[in-house]
Protein backbone atom coordinates (compact mmCIF):
# COMPACT_ATOMS: atom_id res chain seq x y z
CA UNK A 1 0.00 0.00 0.00
CA UNK A 2 2.63 2.45 1.04
CA UNK A 3 4.83 1.31 -2.67
CA UNK A 4 1.34 2.73 -4.23
CA UNK A 5 1.60 6.44 -3.31
CA UNK A 6 5.06 6.56 -5.07
CA UNK A 7 3.34 5.00 -7.81
CA UNK A 8 0.73 7.46 -8.16
CA UNK A 9 3.37 10.32 -7.75
CA UNK A 10 5.19 8.60 -11.23
CA UNK A 11 1.63 8.11 -12.79
CA UNK A 12 0.96 11.94 -11.64
CA UNK A 13 4.37 12.68 -13.38
CA UNK A 14 4.39 11.33 -16.23
CA UNK A 15 0.89 12.40 -17.19
CA UNK A 16 1.93 15.98 -16.77
CA UNK A 17 4.64 15.85 -19.34
CA UNK A 18 2.58 14.10 -22.14
CA UNK A 19 -0.18 16.60 -20.68
CA UNK A 20 2.31 19.33 -21.56
CA UNK A 21 3.29 17.72 -24.84
CA UNK A 22 -0.47 17.03 -26.19
CA UNK A 23 -1.61 20.08 -24.74
CA UNK A 24 1.00 22.48 -26.52
CA UNK A 25 0.00 21.65 -29.69
CA UNK A 26 -3.45 22.20 -29.48
CA UNK A 27 -3.86 25.62 -32.27
CA UNK A 28 -4.80 28.85 -30.22
CA UNK A 29 -7.70 28.53 -32.76
CA UNK A 30 -9.06 25.35 -30.58
CA UNK A 31 -8.14 26.79 -27.11
CA UNK A 32 -11.90 27.36 -25.81
CA UNK A 33 -13.27 23.67 -27.05
CA UNK A 34 -10.03 22.36 -25.09
CA UNK A 35 -11.20 24.18 -21.88
CA UNK A 36 -14.61 22.70 -22.01
CA UNK A 37 -13.54 18.69 -23.18
CA UNK A 38 -10.81 18.56 -20.85
CA UNK A 39 -13.31 20.07 -18.31
CA UNK A 40 -15.65 17.28 -19.38
CA UNK A 41 -12.78 14.76 -18.95
CA UNK A 42 -11.72 15.91 -15.38
CA UNK A 43 -15.49 15.00 -14.51
CA UNK A 44 -14.08 11.65 -14.35
CA UNK A 45 -13.99 12.32 -10.76
CA UNK A 46 -17.44 11.00 -10.76
CA UNK A 47 -16.06 7.44 -10.70
CA UNK A 48 -15.09 8.11 -6.80
CA UNK A 49 -18.29 9.74 -6.52
CA UNK A 50 -20.05 6.81 -7.30
CA UNK A 51 -18.24 4.76 -5.33
CA UNK A 52 -18.52 6.99 -2.25
CA UNK A 53 -22.32 6.62 -2.41
CA UNK A 54 -22.84 3.24 -3.65
CA UNK A 55 -20.53 1.28 -1.35
CA UNK A 56 -20.86 0.27 2.72
CA UNK A 57 -19.50 2.13 4.80
CA UNK A 58 -18.69 1.01 8.57
CA UNK A 59 -20.03 4.57 10.17
CA UNK A 60 -20.60 8.00 8.51
CA UNK A 61 -22.67 6.08 6.02
CA UNK A 62 -25.87 8.96 5.39
CA UNK A 63 -22.86 11.42 4.73
CA UNK A 64 -21.37 9.60 2.02
CA UNK A 65 -24.68 8.89 0.23
CA UNK A 66 -25.81 12.40 0.46
CA UNK A 67 -22.23 13.94 -0.41
CA UNK A 68 -21.63 11.16 -2.61
CA UNK A 69 -25.07 11.64 -4.82
CA UNK A 70 -24.68 15.66 -4.76
CA UNK A 71 -20.84 14.86 -6.17
CA UNK A 72 -22.36 12.60 -9.51
CA UNK A 73 -24.90 15.20 -9.99
CA UNK A 74 -22.20 18.18 -10.28
CA UNK A 75 -20.24 15.75 -12.18
CA UNK A 76 -22.50 14.30 -14.36
CA UNK A 77 -23.83 17.62 -15.30
CA UNK A 78 -19.96 18.59 -16.38
CA UNK A 79 -19.53 15.28 -18.62
CA UNK A 80 -22.98 15.73 -20.55
CA UNK A 81 -22.63 19.46 -20.71
CA UNK A 82 -18.72 19.83 -21.50
CA UNK A 83 -18.96 16.97 -24.13
CA UNK A 84 -22.16 18.32 -25.98
CA UNK A 85 -20.77 22.32 -25.69
CA UNK A 86 -17.60 20.86 -27.04
CA UNK A 87 -18.90 19.01 -30.12
CA UNK A 88 -21.81 21.77 -30.88
CA UNK A 89 -18.64 24.28 -31.05
CA UNK A 90 -16.18 21.92 -33.02
CA UNK A 91 -18.96 21.50 -35.79
CA UNK A 92 -18.92 25.29 -35.90
CA UNK A 93 -15.21 24.88 -37.22
CA UNK A 94 -15.31 24.46 -41.24
CA UNK A 95 -12.31 25.09 -43.36
CA UNK A 96 -13.04 27.28 -46.78
CA UNK A 97 -13.88 24.65 -48.71
CA UNK A 98 -13.60 24.88 -52.35
CA UNK A 99 -17.20 26.29 -53.35
CA UNK A 100 -19.35 27.43 -50.38
CA UNK A 101 -22.83 27.47 -50.34
CA UNK B 1 -10.37 -4.89 -2.00
CA UNK B 2 -13.01 -7.86 -2.82
CA UNK B 3 -13.20 -11.05 -3.09
CA UNK B 4 -13.51 -11.27 -7.00
CA UNK B 5 -10.41 -10.86 -8.24
CA UNK B 6 -11.68 -11.41 -12.07
CA UNK B 7 -13.91 -8.69 -11.97
CA UNK B 8 -11.73 -6.01 -10.53
CA UNK B 9 -9.27 -6.80 -13.37
CA UNK B 10 -12.14 -6.59 -15.75
CA UNK B 11 -12.67 -2.78 -14.18
CA UNK B 12 -9.05 -2.21 -14.42
CA UNK B 13 -8.40 -2.51 -18.19
CA UNK B 14 -11.66 -0.44 -18.90
CA UNK B 15 -9.75 2.23 -17.01
CA UNK B 16 -6.62 1.68 -18.34
CA UNK B 17 -8.74 1.77 -21.90
CA UNK B 18 -10.28 5.06 -20.26
CA UNK B 19 -7.42 6.80 -20.29
CA UNK B 20 -5.76 6.04 -23.45
CA UNK B 21 -8.79 7.27 -24.82
CA UNK B 22 -8.30 10.47 -23.10
CA UNK B 23 -4.78 10.99 -23.97
CA UNK B 24 -5.90 10.69 -27.58
CA UNK B 25 -8.73 12.83 -26.96
CA UNK B 26 -6.61 15.91 -26.39
CA UNK B 27 -3.94 14.50 -29.29
CA UNK B 28 -6.91 14.58 -31.21
CA UNK B 29 -8.11 18.16 -30.78
CA UNK B 30 -4.94 19.60 -31.70
CA UNK B 31 -6.31 20.21 -35.61
CA UNK B 32 -9.71 21.16 -36.21
CA UNK B 33 -10.00 17.72 -38.93
CA UNK B 34 -9.45 15.48 -35.85
CA UNK B 35 -11.20 17.05 -33.21
CA UNK B 36 -14.79 16.02 -33.51
CA UNK B 37 -13.02 12.56 -33.36
CA UNK B 38 -11.49 13.58 -30.03
CA UNK B 39 -14.33 14.36 -28.64
CA UNK B 40 -15.68 10.69 -29.62
CA UNK B 41 -12.78 9.41 -27.77
CA UNK B 42 -13.80 11.44 -24.61
CA UNK B 43 -16.93 9.73 -24.76
CA UNK B 44 -16.14 6.53 -25.35
CA UNK B 45 -13.49 6.44 -22.91
CA UNK B 46 -15.93 8.58 -19.96
CA UNK B 47 -18.85 5.59 -20.90
CA UNK B 48 -16.05 2.46 -20.44
CA UNK B 49 -15.15 4.27 -16.99
CA UNK B 50 -18.76 4.41 -15.85
CA UNK B 51 -19.98 1.31 -16.74
CA UNK B 52 -16.56 -0.07 -15.44
CA UNK B 53 -17.16 1.35 -11.93
CA UNK B 54 -20.96 0.59 -12.35
CA UNK B 55 -19.90 -3.08 -11.78
CA UNK B 56 -17.78 -3.31 -8.90
CA UNK B 57 -18.37 -5.91 -6.28
CA UNK B 58 -18.37 -3.00 -3.65
CA UNK B 59 -21.36 -1.03 -4.70
CA UNK B 60 -24.34 -2.19 -2.44
CA UNK B 61 -26.88 0.23 -3.58
CA UNK B 62 -27.79 1.89 -7.31
CA UNK B 63 -31.00 3.58 -6.97
CA UNK B 64 -29.20 7.08 -5.60
CA UNK B 65 -26.39 6.68 -8.04
CA UNK B 66 -28.87 6.65 -10.95
CA UNK B 67 -31.14 9.32 -9.92
CA UNK B 68 -28.03 11.37 -9.48
CA UNK B 69 -26.70 10.49 -13.17
CA UNK B 70 -30.57 10.97 -14.33
CA UNK B 71 -30.36 14.43 -12.24
CA UNK B 72 -26.65 15.89 -13.72
CA UNK B 73 -27.93 14.45 -17.44
CA UNK B 74 -30.79 17.05 -16.80
CA UNK B 75 -28.64 19.60 -15.66
CA UNK B 76 -26.07 18.98 -18.35
CA UNK B 77 -27.88 19.19 -21.14
CA UNK B 78 -29.39 22.71 -21.10
CA UNK B 79 -25.55 23.79 -19.89
CA UNK B 80 -24.17 21.81 -23.47
CA UNK B 81 -26.54 24.01 -25.18
CA UNK B 82 -26.09 27.74 -23.98
CA UNK B 83 -25.42 30.08 -26.78
CA UNK B 84 -22.06 31.36 -27.86
CA UNK B 85 -21.75 34.36 -26.26
CA UNK B 86 -22.51 32.67 -22.75
CA UNK B 87 -19.53 30.19 -23.27
CA UNK B 88 -17.44 31.63 -21.02
CA UNK B 89 -19.45 31.97 -17.96
CA UNK B 90 -20.51 28.33 -18.72
CA UNK B 91 -17.06 27.36 -18.68
CA UNK B 92 -16.92 29.13 -15.53
CA UNK B 93 -19.95 27.14 -14.03
CA UNK B 94 -18.50 23.79 -15.07
CA UNK B 95 -15.08 24.84 -13.05
CA UNK B 96 -17.29 25.23 -10.34
CA UNK B 97 -18.97 21.89 -10.82
CA UNK B 98 -16.15 20.18 -10.94
CA UNK B 99 -14.73 21.49 -7.73
CA UNK B 100 -17.79 21.06 -5.86
CA UNK B 101 -17.74 16.83 -6.72
CA UNK B 102 -13.82 16.87 -5.58
CA UNK B 103 -14.41 18.69 -2.60
CA UNK B 104 -17.67 17.23 -1.57
CA UNK B 105 -15.64 13.53 -2.05
CA UNK B 106 -12.90 14.89 -0.23
CA UNK B 107 -14.88 15.88 2.86
CA UNK B 108 -16.99 12.75 2.86
CA UNK B 109 -13.70 10.69 2.45
CA UNK B 110 -12.01 12.57 5.30
CA UNK B 111 -15.09 12.06 7.74
CA UNK B 112 -15.28 8.07 7.03
CA UNK B 113 -11.12 7.87 7.45
CA UNK B 114 -10.81 10.31 10.06
CA UNK B 115 -9.15 8.66 13.45
CA UNK B 116 -6.54 7.07 11.23
CA UNK B 117 -5.65 9.46 8.11
CA UNK B 118 -1.65 8.25 7.01
CA UNK B 119 0.11 11.48 7.11
CA UNK B 120 0.68 11.76 3.22
CA UNK B 121 -3.18 10.54 2.52
CA UNK B 122 -3.72 13.63 4.79
CA UNK B 123 -1.65 15.55 3.16
CA UNK B 124 -3.13 15.27 -0.25
CA UNK B 125 -6.78 15.36 0.90
CA UNK B 126 -5.83 18.58 2.25
CA UNK B 127 -4.71 19.94 -1.00
CA UNK B 128 -7.83 18.65 -2.57
CA UNK B 129 -10.06 19.91 -0.12
CA UNK B 130 -8.25 23.40 -0.34
CA UNK B 131 -7.87 23.48 -3.74
CA UNK B 132 -11.09 22.23 -4.46
CA UNK B 133 -13.63 24.63 -2.52
CA UNK B 134 -11.58 27.77 -3.57
CA UNK B 135 -11.99 26.96 -7.17
CA UNK B 136 -15.62 26.42 -6.24
CA UNK B 137 -16.32 29.89 -4.81
CA UNK B 138 -13.78 31.25 -7.58
CA UNK B 139 -15.51 30.01 -10.24
CA UNK B 140 -18.95 30.71 -8.76
CA UNK B 141 -18.00 34.28 -8.79
CA UNK B 142 -16.40 34.64 -12.34
CA UNK B 143 -19.49 33.11 -13.54
CA UNK B 144 -21.33 35.92 -11.75
CA UNK B 145 -19.43 38.57 -13.22
CA UNK B 146 -19.20 37.09 -16.51
CA UNK B 147 -22.99 36.83 -17.11
CA UNK B 148 -23.41 40.48 -15.32
CA UNK B 149 -25.09 39.34 -12.81
CA UNK B 150 -22.12 40.88 -10.40
CA UNK B 151 -20.52 44.03 -10.68
CA UNK B 152 -18.25 43.62 -13.16
CA UNK B 153 -15.88 46.28 -12.21
CA UNK B 154 -13.04 45.25 -10.15
CA UNK B 155 -13.60 46.20 -6.85
CA UNK B 156 -10.00 47.20 -5.31
CA UNK B 157 -9.33 48.18 -1.33
CA UNK B 158 -6.04 48.75 0.80
CA UNK B 159 -3.93 45.42 1.59
CA UNK B 160 -6.33 43.43 -0.45
CA UNK B 161 -3.40 40.82 -1.16
CA UNK B 162 -2.07 40.90 2.14
CA UNK B 163 -5.47 39.70 3.22
CA UNK B 164 -6.09 37.40 0.56
CA UNK B 165 -2.54 35.68 1.35
CA UNK B 166 -3.42 35.81 4.67
CA UNK B 167 -6.47 33.40 4.50
CA UNK B 168 -4.77 31.44 2.16
CA UNK B 169 -1.74 31.29 4.94
CA UNK B 170 -4.41 30.34 7.08
CA UNK B 171 -5.80 27.32 5.80
CA UNK B 172 -2.24 26.19 4.89
CA UNK B 173 -1.53 26.34 8.75
CA UNK B 174 -4.81 24.41 9.48
CA UNK B 175 -4.16 21.65 7.23
CA UNK B 176 -0.57 21.54 8.09
CA UNK B 177 -2.09 20.96 12.03
CA UNK B 178 -4.17 18.48 10.59
CA UNK B 179 -1.66 16.18 8.90
CA UNK B 180 -0.25 16.18 12.52
CA UNK B 181 -2.59 15.98 14.50
CA UNK B 182 -5.39 13.92 11.72
CA UNK B 183 -7.62 13.04 14.74
CA UNK B 184 -8.48 16.42 15.82
CA UNK B 185 -11.76 16.75 12.95
CA UNK B 186 -12.85 19.87 14.52
CA UNK B 187 -10.41 21.82 12.42
CA UNK B 188 -11.78 20.32 8.92
CA UNK B 189 -14.29 22.39 8.40
CA UNK B 190 -11.67 25.71 8.41
CA UNK B 191 -9.89 24.05 5.41
CA UNK B 192 -12.93 23.83 4.03
CA UNK B 193 -14.62 27.09 4.69
CA UNK B 194 -11.34 29.82 4.51
CA UNK B 195 -10.43 28.66 0.89
CA UNK B 196 -14.30 28.83 0.12
CA UNK B 197 -13.94 32.41 1.30
CA UNK B 198 -10.73 33.03 0.14
CA UNK B 199 -11.71 32.14 -3.49
CA UNK B 200 -14.71 34.71 -2.80
CA UNK B 201 -12.04 37.27 -2.31
CA UNK B 202 -9.87 36.36 -4.62
CA UNK B 203 -12.38 37.57 -7.95
CA UNK B 204 -13.86 40.49 -6.04
CA UNK B 205 -10.68 42.70 -7.69
CA UNK B 206 -10.80 41.06 -11.01
CA UNK B 207 -11.79 42.77 -13.82
CA UNK B 208 -13.40 41.72 -17.33
CA UNK B 209 -10.19 42.02 -19.20
CA UNK B 210 -8.48 39.45 -16.95
CA UNK B 211 -11.25 36.97 -17.06
CA UNK B 212 -9.39 34.73 -19.66
CA UNK B 213 -6.02 34.63 -17.26
CA UNK B 214 -8.40 33.90 -14.50
CA UNK B 215 -10.85 30.97 -16.18
CA UNK B 216 -7.76 29.21 -17.16
CA UNK B 217 -5.94 28.95 -13.24
CA UNK B 218 -9.49 28.07 -12.36
CA UNK B 219 -9.19 25.74 -14.78
CA UNK B 220 -5.91 24.34 -14.02
CA UNK B 221 -6.73 24.37 -9.97
CA UNK B 222 -9.91 22.45 -10.81
CA UNK B 223 -7.59 19.74 -12.63
CA UNK B 224 -5.17 19.71 -9.55
CA UNK B 225 -7.65 19.43 -7.24
CA UNK B 226 -9.29 15.91 -9.15
CA UNK B 227 -5.63 14.71 -9.53
CA UNK B 228 -5.05 15.32 -5.83
CA UNK B 229 -8.75 13.11 -5.50
CA UNK B 230 -7.13 10.05 -7.70
CA UNK B 231 -4.18 10.18 -4.73
CA UNK B 232 -6.73 9.98 -1.96
CA UNK B 233 -8.88 7.13 -3.68
CA UNK B 234 -5.81 5.46 -5.03
CA UNK B 235 -7.23 6.21 -8.83
CA UNK B 236 -4.62 6.12 -11.39
CA UNK B 237 -7.31 6.79 -13.98
CA UNK B 238 -8.40 10.48 -11.66
CA UNK B 239 -4.73 11.28 -11.51
CA UNK B 240 -3.98 11.05 -15.10
CA UNK B 241 -7.31 13.05 -16.41
CA UNK B 242 -6.77 15.43 -13.27
CA UNK B 243 -2.95 15.97 -14.17
CA UNK B 244 -3.82 16.36 -18.13
CA UNK B 245 -6.47 18.97 -17.20
CA UNK B 246 -3.84 20.80 -14.87
CA UNK B 247 -1.48 20.92 -17.14
CA UNK B 248 -3.61 22.07 -19.80
CA UNK B 249 -5.07 25.25 -17.48
CA UNK B 250 -1.63 25.76 -16.63
CA UNK B 251 -0.38 26.25 -20.20
CA UNK B 252 -3.52 28.49 -21.00
CA UNK B 253 -2.49 30.47 -17.93
CA UNK B 254 0.88 31.17 -19.05
CA UNK B 255 -0.18 31.68 -22.52
CA UNK B 256 -2.42 34.30 -21.12
CA UNK B 257 -0.15 36.15 -18.76
CA UNK B 258 2.67 36.44 -21.56
CA UNK B 259 -0.04 38.07 -23.62
CA UNK B 260 -1.07 40.48 -20.91
CA UNK B 261 2.63 41.09 -20.27
CA UNK B 262 2.12 39.95 -16.47
CA UNK B 263 5.15 37.26 -14.69
CA UNK B 264 3.48 34.30 -14.32
CA UNK B 265 4.22 34.66 -10.27
CA UNK B 266 2.04 37.80 -10.78
CA UNK B 267 -1.18 35.57 -11.71
CA UNK B 268 -0.69 32.55 -9.74
CA UNK B 269 -0.50 34.90 -6.42
CA UNK B 270 -3.53 36.32 -7.48
CA UNK B 271 -2.54 40.07 -8.12
CA UNK B 272 -4.58 40.47 -10.86
CA UNK B 273 -6.47 43.92 -11.53
CA UNK B 274 -3.76 45.59 -9.69
CA UNK B 275 -4.30 49.27 -9.43
CA UNK B 276 -3.41 51.22 -13.15
CA UNK B 277 -1.56 54.45 -12.48
CA UNK B 278 -3.71 57.00 -13.33
CA UNK B 279 -3.00 57.50 -16.92
CA UNK B 280 -6.82 58.85 -17.47
CA UNK B 281 -5.48 62.94 -16.39
CA UNK B 282 -4.07 63.68 -19.43
CA UNK B 283 -7.23 63.30 -22.00
CA UNK B 284 -6.27 66.84 -24.00
CA UNK B 285 -8.58 67.00 -27.01
CA UNK B 286 -6.50 66.07 -29.59
CA UNK B 287 -8.06 65.42 -33.38
CA UNK B 288 -9.28 62.35 -34.43
CA UNK B 289 -10.60 61.74 -38.04
CA UNK B 290 -13.55 60.17 -38.26
CA UNK B 291 -15.41 58.73 -41.55
CA UNK B 292 -19.40 57.76 -42.67
CA UNK B 293 -19.64 54.14 -43.76
CA UNK B 294 -20.08 55.43 -47.26
CA UNK B 295 -16.75 56.59 -46.82
CA UNK B 296 -15.32 52.95 -45.14
CA UNK B 297 -17.12 51.15 -47.62
CA UNK B 298 -15.38 52.94 -50.18
CA UNK B 299 -11.78 52.34 -48.82
CA UNK B 300 -12.57 48.89 -48.03
CA UNK B 301 -13.56 48.30 -51.69
CA UNK B 302 -10.90 49.55 -52.95
CA UNK B 303 -8.14 47.48 -50.97
CA UNK B 304 -6.52 43.95 -52.13
CA UNK B 305 -6.01 42.65 -48.72
CA UNK B 306 -7.73 43.79 -45.46
CA UNK B 307 -7.61 42.19 -41.94
CA UNK B 308 -9.99 42.35 -39.33
CA UNK B 309 -9.22 42.60 -35.25
CA UNK B 310 -11.93 41.68 -33.38
CA UNK B 311 -12.14 42.32 -29.47
CA UNK B 312 -14.55 41.69 -26.89
CA UNK B 313 -16.69 44.73 -28.20
CA UNK B 314 -17.64 42.54 -31.13
CA UNK B 315 -18.95 40.16 -28.61
CA UNK B 316 -21.15 42.38 -26.30
CA UNK B 317 -22.94 43.76 -30.27
CA UNK B 318 -23.45 40.33 -31.25
CA UNK B 319 -21.68 41.81 -34.34
CA UNK B 320 -20.22 38.58 -35.23
CA UNK B 321 -23.06 37.67 -37.98
CA UNK B 322 -22.42 41.41 -39.58
CA UNK B 323 -19.28 41.02 -39.73
CA UNK B 324 -19.63 37.91 -41.64
CA UNK B 325 -21.49 39.27 -44.07
CA UNK B 326 -18.94 42.00 -44.72
CA UNK B 327 -16.29 39.21 -45.10
CA UNK B 328 -18.40 38.16 -47.90
CA UNK B 329 -19.22 41.27 -49.01
CA UNK B 330 -15.36 41.85 -49.60
CA UNK B 331 -14.36 38.39 -50.78
CA UNK B 332 -16.82 38.61 -53.36
CA UNK B 333 -15.26 41.46 -54.63
CA UNK B 334 -11.53 39.46 -54.56
CA UNK B 335 -10.79 40.97 -51.36
CA UNK B 336 -8.43 38.87 -49.42
CA UNK B 337 -10.10 39.25 -45.49
CA UNK B 338 -8.24 37.79 -42.95
CA UNK B 339 -9.13 37.99 -39.16
CA UNK B 340 -6.44 38.67 -36.71
CA UNK B 341 -6.72 37.54 -33.16
CA UNK B 342 -5.27 38.46 -29.80
CA UNK B 343 -4.58 35.58 -27.11
CA UNK B 344 -6.79 37.35 -24.59
CA UNK B 345 -9.06 39.34 -27.18
CA UNK B 346 -12.73 38.42 -25.30
CA UNK B 347 -13.51 36.92 -22.14
CA UNK B 348 -11.62 33.44 -22.32
CA UNK B 349 -8.47 31.40 -24.65
CA UNK B 350 -10.29 31.23 -28.18
CA UNK B 351 -13.34 33.06 -27.31
CA UNK B 352 -13.27 34.86 -30.95
CA UNK B 353 -12.11 32.14 -32.78
CA UNK B 354 -15.72 30.39 -31.68
CA UNK B 355 -17.78 33.18 -32.19
CA UNK B 356 -16.48 34.04 -35.93
CA UNK B 357 -16.97 29.95 -36.45
CA UNK B 358 -20.11 30.28 -35.49
CA UNK B 359 -20.82 32.94 -37.73
CA UNK B 360 -19.60 30.43 -40.27
CA UNK B 361 -16.31 32.08 -40.96
CA UNK B 362 -13.56 29.65 -42.03
CA UNK B 363 -10.83 28.79 -39.61
CA UNK B 364 -8.24 28.99 -42.30
CA UNK B 365 -8.90 32.89 -42.01
CA UNK B 366 -8.82 33.32 -37.99
CA UNK B 367 -5.13 34.06 -37.60
CA UNK B 368 -3.03 33.99 -34.17
CA UNK B 369 -1.19 37.06 -33.42
CA UNK B 370 1.94 35.62 -34.23
CA UNK B 371 1.24 34.32 -37.53
CA UNK B 372 -0.78 37.77 -38.38
CA UNK B 373 1.75 40.30 -37.23
CA UNK B 374 4.00 39.91 -40.18
CA UNK B 375 1.00 40.57 -42.64
CA UNK B 376 0.29 44.45 -41.36
CA UNK B 377 2.77 46.49 -43.18
CA UNK B 378 1.48 44.42 -46.86
CA UNK B 379 -2.20 45.16 -45.52
CA UNK B 380 -4.12 47.97 -46.51
CA UNK B 381 -7.05 48.27 -44.04
CA UNK B 382 -7.13 46.98 -40.64
CA UNK B 383 -10.53 47.26 -39.41
CA UNK B 384 -10.64 46.93 -35.39
CA UNK B 385 -14.10 45.93 -34.32
CA UNK B 386 -14.26 46.43 -30.63
CA UNK B 387 -10.69 46.20 -29.51
CA UNK B 388 -8.96 48.47 -27.99
CA UNK B 389 -5.83 48.12 -25.81
CA UNK B 390 -4.68 44.86 -27.99
CA UNK B 391 -4.02 47.05 -30.37
CA UNK B 392 -2.28 50.01 -28.73
CA UNK B 393 1.27 50.82 -30.09
CA UNK B 394 2.05 52.26 -26.70
CA UNK B 395 2.75 48.92 -25.56
CA UNK B 396 5.79 49.04 -28.46
CA UNK B 397 7.12 52.61 -28.05
CA UNK B 398 5.72 54.25 -24.69
CA UNK B 399 8.21 52.80 -21.46
CA UNK B 400 5.68 54.86 -19.30
CA UNK B 401 2.52 53.17 -20.70
CA UNK B 402 1.28 50.67 -18.36
CA UNK B 403 0.64 48.07 -20.97
CA UNK B 404 4.55 49.05 -22.35
CA UNK B 405 6.14 45.44 -23.24
CA UNK B 406 2.49 43.69 -23.81
CA UNK B 407 2.49 41.90 -27.60
CA UNK B 408 -0.03 43.84 -29.76
CA UNK B 409 -1.44 43.12 -32.93
CA UNK B 410 0.62 45.72 -35.08
CA UNK B 411 -2.17 47.29 -36.91
CA UNK B 412 -0.40 50.52 -36.74
CA UNK B 413 1.61 49.47 -39.65
CA UNK B 414 -1.44 48.92 -41.83
CA UNK B 415 -1.54 51.45 -44.84
CA UNK B 416 -5.10 52.34 -43.28
CA UNK B 417 -6.86 51.72 -39.65
CA UNK B 418 -9.99 51.39 -39.53
CA UNK B 419 -11.50 51.16 -35.68
CA UNK B 420 -15.53 51.30 -35.15
CA UNK B 421 -15.98 52.11 -31.60
CA UNK B 422 -18.81 53.78 -29.91
CA UNK B 423 -16.79 56.82 -28.26
CA UNK B 424 -13.74 57.84 -27.24
CA UNK B 425 -13.86 56.73 -24.22
CA UNK B 426 -10.46 54.80 -23.25
CA UNK B 427 -10.13 50.97 -22.66
CA UNK B 428 -10.87 49.09 -19.65
CA UNK B 429 -7.67 50.32 -18.03
CA UNK B 430 -8.58 53.93 -18.90
CA UNK B 431 -5.15 53.69 -21.07
CA UNK B 432 -5.06 56.41 -23.85
CA UNK B 433 -4.52 54.63 -27.16
CA UNK B 434 -2.00 56.85 -29.51
CA UNK B 435 -3.70 54.65 -32.25
CA UNK B 436 -6.28 56.80 -32.47
CA UNK B 437 -4.69 59.54 -33.33
CA UNK B 438 -2.35 58.52 -36.49
CA UNK B 439 -3.22 60.60 -39.65
CA UNK B 440 -3.89 56.80 -41.20
CA UNK B 441 -6.78 56.05 -38.93
CA UNK B 442 -10.12 56.51 -39.49
CA UNK B 443 -12.63 56.52 -36.28
CA UNK B 444 -16.18 54.68 -37.30
CA UNK B 445 -18.33 55.67 -34.50
CA UNK B 446 -21.28 53.87 -33.69
CA UNK B 447 -22.79 50.03 -32.34
CA UNK B 448 -20.59 47.72 -34.09
CA UNK B 449 -23.17 45.77 -35.01
CA UNK B 450 -24.89 48.58 -36.61
CA UNK B 451 -21.76 50.03 -38.22
CA UNK B 452 -20.61 47.03 -39.79
CA UNK B 453 -24.56 46.47 -41.20
CA UNK B 454 -24.27 49.88 -42.86
CA UNK B 455 -20.84 48.90 -44.56
CA UNK B 456 -22.38 45.64 -45.73
CA UNK B 457 -25.39 47.47 -47.16
CA UNK B 458 -23.35 50.36 -48.73
CA UNK B 459 -20.93 47.47 -50.71
CA UNK B 460 -23.82 45.69 -51.60
CA UNK B 461 -25.20 48.47 -53.17
CA UNK B 462 -22.61 48.86 -55.06
CA UNK B 463 -22.06 47.32 -58.57
CA UNK B 464 -21.26 43.68 -58.17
Amino acid sequence: MKMDLLTSLYVFMLAAFIGFEVIRRVSPLLHTPLMSLTNALDAIAVVGAILLAGERHAHGATLAKILGTIAIVAATSNIVGGFLITDRMLKMFKASGPKKP
Amino acid sequence: MTNLPGMEYIIEITYLIATALFILSLKWLSSPTTARRGVFAGELGMLLAIVGTLLHQGIVEYKWIFIALVLGTIIGVPLGEVAMTAVPQRTALSHAFGALCVTLVGTAEFYLRTPDVPRFMMGVLSLEVILGSLTFTGSLMAAGKLQELLPQRPITYKGQNIVNLGLLGVAIVVAGMLVAHPERTQLFPLIVGIPLLFGVMMIVPIGGADMPTVISLLNSYAGLSAAAMGFVLDSKLLIIAGALDGASGLILSVNMSKAMNRSFSNVLFGAFGQEQPAVAGRQEARPVRSATPEEAAAILAAANKVVIVPGYGMAVAQAQHKVRELYDALTKRGVDVKFGIHPVAGRMPGHMNVLLAEADIPYDKLLDMDEINGDFPQTDVALVIGANDVTNPAARTDPNSPIYGMPILDVDKARTVMVIKRSMGAGFAGIENPLYYLEKTLMLFGDAKSYVGSIVRELGGGHE
